[in-house]
């Protein structure tokens, strides 16, 4: 057999170990060269954001572009940013209205998902077909009618009118669907021998194994309707009840309206709940994505 | 313990006919093995028993009555299936006293929180755990208890699957190819540790696999599947000595059947590349039909057995697979085209290869096929059915797994 392989001669690249380190070390190099130039890009706002909350006026205005402030004035903005306008206020409302909408679009897109992924009935594949076809429709459309019915029934200005729009989550549920078709089925048939009703099936067997999407769903649904602005401005009109983004235009609007170093401030406070739920779910996240591949 | 009875039952998917009117009964207290092919049904059948897919037409009955209407949990059957379906966020603990817990424990009772009120559960659930302790002590799983499934080796899992069939204290048992996943040895292993535990609960077992040896090494009977019909139904030494047709004798026996394509002479006796074979088989002359030889049948003319009046047939060492106790030989017949004859031979004396040697096998010993491969009847003679002092069930066990 020996004979019969291809050998290698030596000026057809017989490579020295040292050689070999350094064609690696290089190609490494390049790469994170090219991934840290995508990070700062990406991070640059951010980073901006923060160093503006913390630059006196006069600073944030001046000609010269200098990055890290003169003179620390973060004590003064983030006091006058939580003192002018009820951020924490913002903050707890947004906090009430993205729990609320993710407690309900699971509790509604996970026994919808399991029924699409495993259950045997007529017109399945047309309801799943008509699942993809919603997630095409954006909240501009149905806004409208929506609007009328709350106006109608009173519920205008409340936390309720903002969550009910998106208490049923397409996406959700197509998300869920392509998690809960790879679950094995002798699973679900043992639950069955073993006398659990579907429900149970679902939120006993089925559901502890979904973790991983769950969490991503929950970052995209929390990430969403944190920083959603279209709808809240519609139906609310209290200052009290509005989320971090309607709070924050409010909180433009008045006379900190040029108030940069106040309102990067505010912005930072809001910011990072986001960052720090995205931090705790950021390894389930991934998992998530990557498991149901969906992008 | 109970009988099971199945009635014309079939199955189709659209047009798919899967199942074809299968009529089984099935004794209290029988291991009945449903073997064949892949995709010959045999799955589908134990499912539509377990009631986890409806039949298309037929009817189920268990001591006599009909059990179509009931669900699953409903229907006194347990099932081990071959990825083990173990619940993989619980503990083995929790494995096994799921059953039990959804039994005898009310919907209340097994709410979270709401069930902290109740004070008959603590009392119910004393009395589970310790069933759950007699049967994890049972399969020596006792130590596990606490482990969840992925913790756990293949071997362990299958225990586990298994102890959740049975805390349940089924009518039947039901088992879909458990062992398939699990390394030859310990599938050999688990073999007979099945059968013991058969033999120890006296329940009725109906036992699906693709694998003939496990069908032959456990069952009391065997139902061999093709195409969605039960071709052959029988103790494992029936269908191995008397296979109802060409299917059955090639899946059931291991190394594979030997098969000569031969006409029936003007004299009766079947023609074969390089012989004739004297039976009276009753079939017109001309007629087409294979023979079928068993390995050990046929013996190498050195090796001298004391046949009377045998067939010869010229032929020349082409392999020789040595397995210790015994050796499966591969020759090639001389003078017929790509024809060839597997022996099996107990013990390792070598026959020398490259020199032609005679084979030897009694007429007696041949099952001869007709051209729709349904078993010829052959008037029986005195040397009949299978050579002497060989019995069936080391020679398969050997080789198996």
């Amino acid at each position: 057999m020996q004979a019969t392989l291809p050998t290698r001669t030596a000026s057809e690249g017989e490579v020295s170990p040292a050689a070999a380190m350094i064609r690696r070390m290089t190609g490494l190099f390049f790469v994170h060269a090219f991934l840290l130039a995508g990070a700062v890009f990406i991070l640059l706002p951010f980073v901006w954001m923060l160093v503006t909350s913390i630059k006196p006026p006069e600073e944030v205005f001046s000609a010269e572009l200098s990055f890290w402030p003169d003179r620390f004035y973060g004590l003064e903005n983030y006091g006058f940013a939580l003192t002018a306008a009820p951020v924490l206020r913002f903050a707890l409302n947004g906090v009430i209205v993205c729990t609320g909408i993710l407690v309900v679009q699971l509790l509604i897109a996970i026994p919808c998902a399991y029924a699409l992924a495993k259950l045997q009935f007529p017109g399945r594949h047309l309801l799943f077909i008509l699942v993809l076809l919603a997630l095409c429709i954006p909240i501009q459309v149905p806004a409208l009618p929506i609007y009328v019915a709350l106006a109608w029934l009173g519920l205008l200005n409340t936390y309720f009118s903002m969550m009910v729009p998106f208490f049923l989550s397409v996406f959700g549920i197509f998300l869920f669907r392509q998690f809960f078709r790879s679950f094995p089925d002798d699973i679900i048939h043992a639950a069955r021998l073993d006398g659990m009703s579907e429900f149970e099936i679902v939120w006993r067997i089925v559901t502890p194994s979904a973790w991983p999407a769950i969490a991503a769903f929950s970052v995209f649904s929390i990430v969403a309707h944190w920083n959603d602005l279209y709808w809240p401005l519609i139906v609310i009109s209290d200052i009290n009840l509005a989320p971090p983004p309607l709070g924050m235009m409010y909180f433009a609007d008045a006379e900190t309206g040029s108030n940069y170093g106040a309102l990067t401030a505010a912005a930072t406070v809001l910011t990072a709940p986001l960052v720090v739920t995205f931090l705790f779910a950021r390894r389930r996240f991934i998992e998530g994505i990557t498991m149901t591949g969906v992008k | 313990m109970a009988q099971l009875d199945l009635r014309g039952i079939s199955k189709s998917f659209g047009d798919t006919a899967v199942l074809r009117d299968i009529d089984l009964s099935i004794g209290d207290g029988e291991f009945l093995t449903l073997v064949g092919p892949s995709g010959c049904g045999k799955s589908t059948l134990i499912r539509i028993i377990a009631g986890l897919e409806p039949q298309t037409a037929g009817s189920i009955e268990v001591d006599g009555v009909g059990i179509d209407h009931l669900r699953p949990h409903e229907r006194r059957v347990a099932m081990v299936f071959q990825s083990y379906a173990l619940y993989p966020h619980m503990t083995v603990f929790q494995n096994l006293a799921l059953p039990l817990t959804m039994a005898r424990l009310t919907m209340a009772e097994r709410l979270p929180l709401v069930r902290l009120l109740s004070p008959r559960r603590r009392r119910v659930m004393a009395g589970i755990g310790q069933e759950v302790g007699a049967v994890a002590e049972q399969l020596q799983i006792d130590r596990l208890l606490d482990r969840r499934p992925a913790q756990l080796s293949g071997g362990q899992r299958q225990r586990v699957a298994l102890g959740r069939a049975m805390v349940r204290h089924p009518a039947v048992f039901l088992m879909d190819e458990p062992l398939s996943n699990l390394d030859a040895k310990l599938r050999v292993h688990m073999r007979s540790e099945l059968a013991d535990l058969h033999a120890r609960l006296r329940a009725t077992f109906v036992y699906v696999t693709h694998d003939q040896v496990e069908a032959m090494t456990m069952s009391d009977r065997v139902a061999m599947m093709h195409g969605g019909r039960i071709i052959q139904l029988g103790t494992p030494a029936q269908l191995y000595d008397h296979p109802a047709n060409l299917t059955v004798a090639q899946f059931i026996g291991s190394p594979t059947i030997n098969l000569i394509k031969g006409r029936i002479g003007t004299d009766g006796a079947v023609e074969i590349p390089g012989g004739r074979i004297d039976l009276a088989t009753g079939l017109p002359a001309g007629a087409e039909v294979t023979v079928g030889l068993r390995p050990e049948a046929v013996v190498p003319a050195p090796l001298a057995p004391a046949f009377q009046d045998p067939v010869r047939l010229p032929a020349r060492l082409h392999r020789r697979e040595n397995l210790g106790p015994e050796q499966i030989l591969h020759f090639d017949l001389v003078g017929a085209e790509k024809a060839g004859l597997t022996c099996r031979v107990m013990g390792n004396e070598s026959v020398v290869a490259d020199e032609p040697v005679d084979l030897l096998f009694e007429a007696g010993a041949c099952h001869v096929f007709n051209a729709a491969g349904e078993r010829v009847a052959l008037p029986a003679t005195p040397a009949s059915g299978r050579p002497p002092v060989r019995s069936v069930a080391p020679l398969i066990g050997g080789t198996g797994a």
